[in-house]
């Protein structure tokens, strides 16, 4: 019999502690689908982040290095400038990206780091349990916004990438989400195109995912999906938000 | 040349390939020097970083792939990079940092001062660790000590912190460097360059397990058992017949040497204890040292922070007093000459020649 699906060669055999219906898992898979393409997994050197993918390594068959919260881009650049033969992505929530670690993240793409960020937005802090993130949408509950996140006292949801886009050193972002075979199919076409700007020593990259986070929303796994569709991308609308690669895409 | 050049120069020579760094007096000089003559040098680079907290992360983007690494600041600077010490401390990841300490607390003075000790000898970030602390008094120990940094952290994975103040930084002396840059050096076995031939490798801090997170601290304690006997670096400047032994570190001895000497024109038997390592604190020399002498006067440039080392050190053997100066005063050779008379004639000790 043919084998047509398996375990991708760079996920390590062990079982995701992440809760069912989050979207951490998918972007792992396809990160280590990814490597395994593009024969780079010799090169990769990856730098997670504080947050429920904080534990990214156990996953991940590739070198990995942890950041202290919202640090990665400044990791990232550290080890792209020391090492520029390696291939390094940062693994980032909503929290650390564009929350605590704002700076560094426009900083490095502001000077054109040659590196992939690959940025998970679920709109909430999902490892503290459920504190409003800076993505978290108007009106939205969480536990630090119990009557709703209200724009007078907390302000809008952060749109980093349309920051970052404005931005020279920046060649390529896109805004992908997890929650449809199709968006999974776009997700890994975008981290391919990420990871191949970086080859080929354009510039700063960042992939977007939209992820659900259904503990944390306090919805079921379907309801969670269909929420990023009917709620989610109207804040954050799908789609190439910034490409001066002049690469077509791979497919 | 000025003492913040001659580490940039020295840490080229020792084989740094990576400096990032923030502009803040009285340090600029070397993160210049560094933008100067590092940044185009063949598998260097060097970023003007956009605060502290990123320039001692990329530090440890860099030490994490291999690389000798480098960063620099002052006082409210180090502040800021305590966070990423305690995070290259806990992965075992080697660092030089240099801290060219200014009077605080607060944005305080661009002035000298010593007044981060406790800070730099007591880890100023989170959790169980130790840095090994040089405090170098001349310029040309600066360049020695910045060499020996390197070798320090490489060997024991650790961040070294080298702490200087604003006027060593500042102050021009001839020096000598006593090392090439080398052509190559090899990489660290422990660097994060792909997993090619191997299986992929983690740097980490972060674990769910408790006796994991035990067992790192024993093995970090371990380490630092081993460094306390064998790197602990000491100076002593005429003590073998010292009534009073003045115990002062970095640009502190340096004021005191030259009040000692005109003490001992005086005929009062003062001598000099100088750490060189204030971690590790050379504990059991200061201990004999006051065997020896009626009293030490622990003189600082700051309000008594190595004091309390000292102290500790004595534990209740011996007579000690202080005197410090905080807030980026720099005190003359004949005012803590002045100290010294007024310590060793209230006590009563013997002149002599």
């Amino acid at each position: 019999m043919r084998k047509v699906y398996g375990r991708p060669r760079f996920l390590k055999k062990r079982s995701f502690h992440y809760c069912a219906g989050c979207g951490h898992s998918i972007v792992h898979r396809l990160l280590a689908e990814v490597i395994e393409e593009m024969g780079i997994h010799e090169r990769v050197v990856g730098v997670n982040s504080a947050g429920c993918s904080v534990f990214a390594y156990n996953y991940l068959d590739v070198d990995m290095a942890e950041a202290a919260h919202g640090r990665g881009a400044a990791v990232a650049t550290g080890m792209k400038r020391a090492y520029p033969e390696a291939v390094v992505f940062t693994y980032q929530g909503d929290g650390d990206l564009a929350a605590i670690g704002t700076a560094e993240t426009i900083h490095a793409a502001n000077r054109g780091e040659k590196i992939s960020a690959i940025f998970i937005n679920n709109a909430i802090y999902g490892m503290t349990g459920g504190q409003m993130a800076p993505t978290t949408l108007v009106s939205m509950r969480t536990t630090t916004t119990p009557f709703g996140r209200d724009v007078m006292l907390e302000g809008h949801p952060l749109k980093i990438s349309e920051m970052l886009a404005l931005l020279d050193g920046v060649v390529y972002i896109e805004r992908t989400a997890v929650n449809s075979p199709a968006g999974i199919r776009k997700t890994k076409k975008a981290i391919r195109k990420s990871f191949q700007t970086q080859l080929d020593g354009k510039g700063f990259s960042l992939v977007e995912i939209l992820s659900p986070c259904p503990v944390n929303w306090k919805m079921g796994v379907a309801e969670s999906w269909q929420w990023i569709d009917k709620e989610m991308t109207g804040v954050f609308p799908l789609g190439i938000i910034k490409d001066t690669t002049g690469n077509k895409d791979a497919d | 040349m000025d003492g913040n050049s001659a580490v940039g120069e020295a840490a080229i020579r020792a084989g740094c390939q990576c400096y990032f760094g923030y502009p803040i007096t009285p340090q600029n000089e070397l993160t210049e020097y560094m933008a100067t003559h590092l940044s185009r040098r063949k598998g260097c680079s060097f970023i003007q970083a956009e605060s502290e907290i990123s320039a001692i992360n990329m530090v440890f983007g860099a030490s994490a792939v291999g690389a000798r690494s480098m960063t620099s600041s002052s006082s409210p600077g180090m502040s800021l990079k305590q966070e990423g010490i305690s995070y290259l401390a806990s992965c075992e990841l080697p660092a030089v940092i240099v801290n060219m300490s200014r009077g605080g607390p607060g944005l305080g003075t661009i002035s000298a001062a010593q007044s981060d000790y406790f800070q730099s000898t007591r880890g100023g970030g989170h959790g169980d660790y130790r840095t090994i602390v040089l405090a170098p008094s001349s310029v040309q120990e600066l360049a020695d000590l910045t060499h020996r940094a390197f070798d320090l952290a490489d060997k024991y994975r650790i961040p070294v912190i080298i702490l200087g103040d604003g006027m060593l930084g500042q102050m021009q002396e001839p020096v000598d460097f006593r090392h090439e840059a080398p052509a190559e050096l090899p990489v660290r076995s422990d660097a994060l360059r792909g997993a090619r031939g191997r299986p992929s490798k983690i740097v980490r801090t972060c674990t769910s397990n408790t006796s994991e997170m035990e067992e790192l601290n024993w093995s970090l304690y371990r380490r630092y058992q081993l460094i306390e006997k064998k790197e602990t670096a000491f100076e002593t400047f005429l003590v073998d017949d010292a009534e009073l032994i003045v115990v002062a570190f970095g640009i502190a001895a340096r004021i005191a040497k030259g009040a000692i000497k005109s003490a001992r024109a005086n005929g009062l038997k003062v001598g000099l204890a100088r750490p060189i390592t204030l971690w590790p604190f050379p504990s059991g020399r200061i201990k004999e040292l006051a065997a020896t002498a009626k009293c030490l006067l622990v003189f600082e440039m700051n309000m008594g922070q190595m004091l309390e080392d000292v102290q500790l050190a004595l534990q209740g053997q011996g007579e000690v007093f202080f005197y410090g100066r905080p807030g980026g005063v720099i005190p003359t050779p004949s005012e803590v000459l002045r100290v010294i008379s007024r310590h060793y004639y209230q006590r009563g000790l013997k002149k002599g020649k």
